[in-house]
């Protein structure tokens, strides 16, 4: 017995639409039997990962945060892989973005400054994130060196860069020696939506963000040509597009998106830079982008989906000692059934039992 | 001299983790397979060899234990990549993201623990012949597994018809079929010892290179490996060059702390990462000729019938 792939005639617009979710059903079986392994019971474990959190306005608001930063590098992040260009690097841009932005707050703190500083930060944020972006990409055009290692190596020199400044220039002096800038003051925090809550501003500004890019790709020649860049290599090069220009477009976009994303997380939900304030938001923003099909819509509904499972399993590590790690575990899972359903929409599987006289000499 | 034997006896020891991953990457992409999941082998390599030396107290064991999680990991990759024909860099993204949580999942139990390390050789002798003796007689076993692998790969590549077979598997898919060789069964063979190479790399860490286990204690070793294979323009000679260059590196690195010569220890920590971009863009600069990368590297292969 063997299984084979036939090539469909043409791609499945049935399957694309519902891959998502035949992944997300198998991911659950899996986790289902996971949690038996780890000797929890499995319908309140589930119950914990994905009803729990929907039933109360607090967790409500707090997936919504959670799902802002995802949203947002996600979006650029799915321009890039559109176009066959792989930024894994976000993580890196984030964290460069959250440094940068910081950099106003930390030299206006205490100071009577006025009600630009925010916008200024928000700029910062983006346009280090696009910088930080652009190495890779130029690497890339100029040099030919592989985009996918480059940018990634750049996430530890983010990572080790924001721990240096926390702990050295920046060091909150009344911080009992915590290395963590000052709490940014009132102008550079990022305004919540309802008081008392824990919704800001960002989540506005991400769903700009994704109106922007579906539009973008939708609606203009610059989104056009990423998608044939990325889907028609050859026809693109006899239109004539500049496929070096969209390597470093789609990079600075999506690096200018996970930076905003870095600052306005700074500015907003956590108050102040210290090491550690991400939980690697820039590597689940890739599985958010697959989940959501590189399609600006899919991402947002990803995104909720994937902040989810960030705050189910807080939730059931501390009701039922489920290890954070398995929520980890369940990411890493869910993006292989998203892409092995994916191969689905442009192939048909097929079990072929060989018959036993004709010796199968060819496999 | 003493400082300098240690210094030489650790840049060996550094080196020899990102050289085994290396040979093993090397191996799958010669084949026509980018598997980007070196990072999330290694560190299932690393927790469960550390794991299995742990409970039966044997580095053996454990060695073993992260071989088999290596290639476990890997089998995933394959079915995914060779069997679904899914795109190699997504995958090998999901491998990463899936290793990394599972062994922190499966290292939570013995995080605090310590085991005996690999012992070293010691030939009565040899060993004792000051400075060359330690560094050519007095190390642990890993050391001289990894140039073992080196070169029977280098054997199995160049020198034998399997190997000649593999590397026009990853050059030229197509016709490799068309000539009757099972290219992905081939393919499958290279993954899986690149998945038991990496696994191998990881379980050297916490069995002979720091007698514990940290989750996420790979660092990135994965990643450096898979430059490796660039920078050694996919040839084993070259590699082990490059390998003990980037052992040299981190080494350096950690000595100048050491020494408190004012440079923020971030930075210092931050060169090896940054030595490896500047090492791709060099190798990738000096190669605007013609690419000596496996032509067919990282593409779908589905054979028609």
């Amino acid at each position: 017995m063997q299984l084979v792939l036939e090539k469909r005639a043409e791609r499945s617009n049935t399957i694309a639409l519902i891959s998502p979710l035949i992944a997300i059903g198998l991911t659950i079986v899996t986790m289902t039997i996971l949690f038996a392994i780890l000797g929890k019971n499995p319908i309140l474990a589930l119950h914990a990962y994905f009803i729990a959190p929907l039933s109360d306005s607090y967790s409500l608001q707090e997936i919504a945060v959670k799902a802002t930063p995802l949203v947002m590098i996600a979006v650029g992040l799915s321009l890039c892989y559109l176009a066959n260009v792989w930024n894994i690097g976000a993580e890196g841009q984030f964290l460069i973005g959250a440094v940068a932005g910081s950099w106003l707050p930390v030299v206006t703190h205490g100071t009577d400054a006025g009600y630009w500083v925010l916008p200024a930060m928000l700029v910062c944020g983006t346009v280090a994130g696009a910088l930080y972006a652009l190495i890779p990409a130029i690497c890339k055009v100029k040099f030919g060196a592989s985009e996918i290692l480059t940018s990634l190596m750049l996430v530890y020199v983010a990572d080790l860069f924001l721990d240096y400044m926390v702990r050295g220039p920046w060091r909150d002096p009344n911080g009992f020696n915590f290395p963590t800038t000052a709490e940014f003051d009132p102008v550079a925090t990022v305004p919540l939506l309802v008081s008392g809550g824990r919704l800001h501003l960002g989540a506005i500004i991400a769903l700009l963000v994704v109106a922007a890019v579906a539009v973008m790709l939708g609606r203009t020649i610059k989104g056009f040509e990423i998608r044939v860049v990325g889907a028609a290599p050859r026809a693109a090069r006899f239109g004539g597009f500049n496929s070096n220009q969209l390597i470093l477009l789609t990079f600075a976009i999506s690096g200018g998106l996970a930076g905003l994303a870095g600052i306005i997380e700074v500015a907003g939900p956590v108050g102040h830079l210290q090491p550690g304030f991400s939980p690697g938001y820039g590597f689940t923003a890739i599985i958010v982008a697959f989940l959501g099909r590189l399609n600006p819509v899919g991402i947002l509904i990803a995104g909720l989906f994937l902040a989810l499972t960030f705050i189910g399993g807080e939730q059931a590590q501390i009701a039922m000692k489920i290890p954070l790690d398995v929520t980890k575990v369940f990411q890493g899972i869910l993006l292989f059934y998203v892409l092995a359903c994916d191969s689905l929409i442009l192939y048909r599987f097929r079990l072929i039992f060989p018959s036993p006289k004709v010796s199968s000499g060819a496999v | 001299m003493a400082l300098f034997e240690a210094i030489i006896l650790s840049v060996l020891a550094a080196s020899t983790p990102l050289l085994i991953a290396a040979i093993g990457e090397l191996v799958t992409e010669r084949a026509g397979v980018l598997n980007l999941g070196v990072e999330g082998m290694m560190i299932m390599g690393a927790a469960c060899g550390f794991g299995g030396a742990w409970l039966s107290g044997s580095v053996i064991v454990g060695a073993l234990c992260g071989i088999v999680a290596g290639t476990l990991m890997s089998l995933i990759f394959a079915l995914m990549t060779l069997g679904l024909a899914v795109n190699q860099v997504a995958t090998g993204l999901a491998l990463t993201i899936l290793g990394i949580g599972l062994s922190g999942l499966i290292g939570a139990g013995f995080v605090g623990e310590r085991i005996t390390p690999a012992p070293h050789l010691y030939i009565p002798g040899l060993t004792d012949i000051p400075f060359a003796g330690r560094i050519l007689f007095g190390e642990d076993g890993f050391i001289y597994l990894s140039l073992a692998l080196v070169i029977g790969v280098w054997l199995f590549l160049y020198r034998t018809q399997a190997g000649l077979i593999l590397r026009a598997a990853g050059d030229n898919h197509v016709s490799a079929h068309a000539l009757g060789y099972p290219v992905l069964r081939i393919r499958m063979f290279a993954v899986m010892f690149g998945g038991a190479c990496a696994g191998l790399a990881g379980a050297y860490l916490p069995l002979a290179y720091t007698p514990f286990f940290i989750p996420g204690m790979t660092a990135g070793r994965g990643w450096i490996a898979l430059a490796l294979v660039v920078f050694a323009s996919w040839r084993p000679g070259r590699l082990v060059i490059g390998a003990y260059l980037f052992g040299a590196v981190t080494i350096l690195q950690l000595h100048t702390q050491a020494l408190g010569l004012g440079i923020p220890s971030q930075f210092m920590s931050a060169l090896p990462y940054l030595a490896t971009v500047i090492v791709l863009v060099l190798i990738s600069r000096a190669r605007t000729g013609g690419s000596t990368a496996p032509a067919a590297l990282g593409t779908v292969f589905v054979p028609d019938r």
